[in-house]
């Protein structure tokens, strides 16, 4: 429970980042690596990503887990890829030079340097989703949304959200076993209709009580004068420093570049073929 | 009710932190393999039908976007706004609806049903798949079909868990005008 986001605390150039840095840098970072196909710049992003990681302290051990199933989930998507569209490299080239086999599925170099791109954007933008996801405390991430110019009432609904999940996972537990206890059946033995109604008899006691918890929390705040003023302070909040400026601007630069380089190719792809 | 209110705020992270564990934790396996039903649209439908628009829009991107993040593998963004403009989109819908006074009729949970499959075709087979499209330039057969399947269980799933979460909740409030003044 205490492992959900797997948090892991050490101490480390990245780690000292603020989570606002952090989430800027991951949105910038993945603008970047979404918006451009340069195999050079996508290949320069990857190497890069792994040098962060080694800065971090984060073993490739600590995100094996992870790990594996990123690689599952791109090697079903290439695959997906190639058997939806064999000849999609082509379309986006222009060019076909046929390595083997003839027709639909025939193999070209395009398709294979178009897989080639499609691998190397995940392992451009992966890495440092996990690097985020590892070196950001979640209630250091929502006090610093607010930071960001979110308003500090959303802010809050993250902070909240952080807070319920383990006090809803509890509840959803023993209310399920309280129902199965009683005889509904949610494997696959039941059909799938009576499998969704079991799941509302026990959703429908789990979100009745969770109307009641947002009563008597909304009811609190209030109390308090939850909104009365246009700022308010987070206990988990850390100020700016310059390595957070530093990395701002890095990342900035990098989403220029793509721009530049989607500029110079004359397209989102690299083209090595003309 | 419906503004932006401290009850908003809290509906949206308690909302959000649901959305979550359903979508994380309750797993129910469907026909097809590897595919799980997603009941977690059936509640969004919900808040965003008692909450209003933005908690529904607001829940839907947080608890999604926890949901990628929690799993580690990278948030899919063109994902993550597709549920938030589910949730935002139902919360329109729902407008009329008049849940607080305990009323749920039949013709109200048709409209809901016909709202919900139009949003989810929206969020599934136009959203999802153009962003997919735009950001990692994939293929668009396959981004549609993904998109049109996805849509199918969410519609299937939707309409059970969330008209019957519906009928639930107008059952357990108390009839407008059930109460008389005495002469």
């Amino acid at each position: 429970m205490t492992n959900l986001f797997n948090y892991i605390d050490r101490s480390s150039p990245i780690h000292r980042l603020t989570g606002a840095t952090k989430f800027v840098c991951l949105l910038l970072w993945s603008f970047a690596a979404m918006s451009t196909y340069d195999t050079r710049m996508l290949l320069a992003l990857a190497l890069l990503s792994f040098a962060l990681f080694r800065l971090s302290k984060i073993g490739l051990r600590d995100v094996r887990f992870m790990l594996g199933f990123t690689a599952t989930f791109m090697v079903i998507n290439n695959i997906l890829v190639y058997l939806f569209s064999p000849q999609h490299g082509t379309e986006i080239y222009g060019t076909s030079h046929i390595l083997l086999g003839s027709g639909r599925y025939a193999l070209t170099q395009e398709q294979l340097f178009y897989h080639l791109n499609y691998f190397l954007k995940y392992l451009a933008t992966i890495p440092i989703v996990l690097l985020f996801v590892s070196t950001t405390n979640p209630s250091e991430f929502a006090a610093s949304l607010n930071k960001l110019g979110v308003k500090y009432s959303v802010a809050y609904s993250v902070a909240l959200a952080l807070r319920y999940i383990p006090d809803v996972q509890l509840e959803y537990h023993e209310i399920s076993q309280a129902q199965q206890a009683r005889g509904i059946e949610m494997s696959k033995k039941a059909s799938l209709v009576s499998r969704l109604r079991s799941a509302s008899s026990i959703l429908i006691p789990l979100i009745l009580s969770s109307m009641e918890k947002i009563e008597v929390v909304s009811n609190a705040m209030e109390l308090r004068s939850f909104g009365k003023h246009k700022k308010r302070t987070w206990y988990m909040g850390r100020p700016f420093r310059a390595a957070d400026v530093a990395s701002m601007v890095f990342c900035v630069l990098l989403v220029a570049l793509a721009f530049t380089l989607n500029h110079i190719n004359g397209s989102r792809f690299y083209n090595p073929f003309r | 009710m419906k503004n932006f209110s401290v009850k908003t705020i809290v509906a949206t992270g308690i909302g959000a932190a649901l959305f979550f564990v359903l979508g994380r934790f309750v797993v129910i396996p469907s026909p097809v393999p590897n595919t799980n039903i997603s009941i977690q649209y059936g509640l969004l439908a919900f808040i965003a039908a008692v909450y209003g628009p933005i908690a529904g829009l607001l829940a839907g991107l947080i608890g999604h976007f926890f949901i990628d993040f929690s799993w580690g593998w990278g948030v899919w963004w063109s994902w993550v706004i597709a549920s938030a403009f589910f949730g935002g989109v139902m919360g329109l819908l729902t407008r009329k609806l008049t849940l607080e006074d305990g009323e749920f009729s039949k013709k109200d949970a048709v409209g809901f049903n016909v709202g919900q499959a139009v949003a989810h075709l929206l969020a599934w087979v136009l959203i999802a798949p153009v962003l997919d499209i735009l950001m990692y330039a994939e293929p668009a057969n396959k981004v549609f079909i993904q998109g049109l399947t996805s849509a199918a269980i969410n519609i299937v799933a939707t309409g059970i868990v969330g008209t019957l979460l519906l009928f639930a909740y107008s059952a357990a409030k108390p009839k407008k005008g059930s109460l008389k003044k005495e002469d």
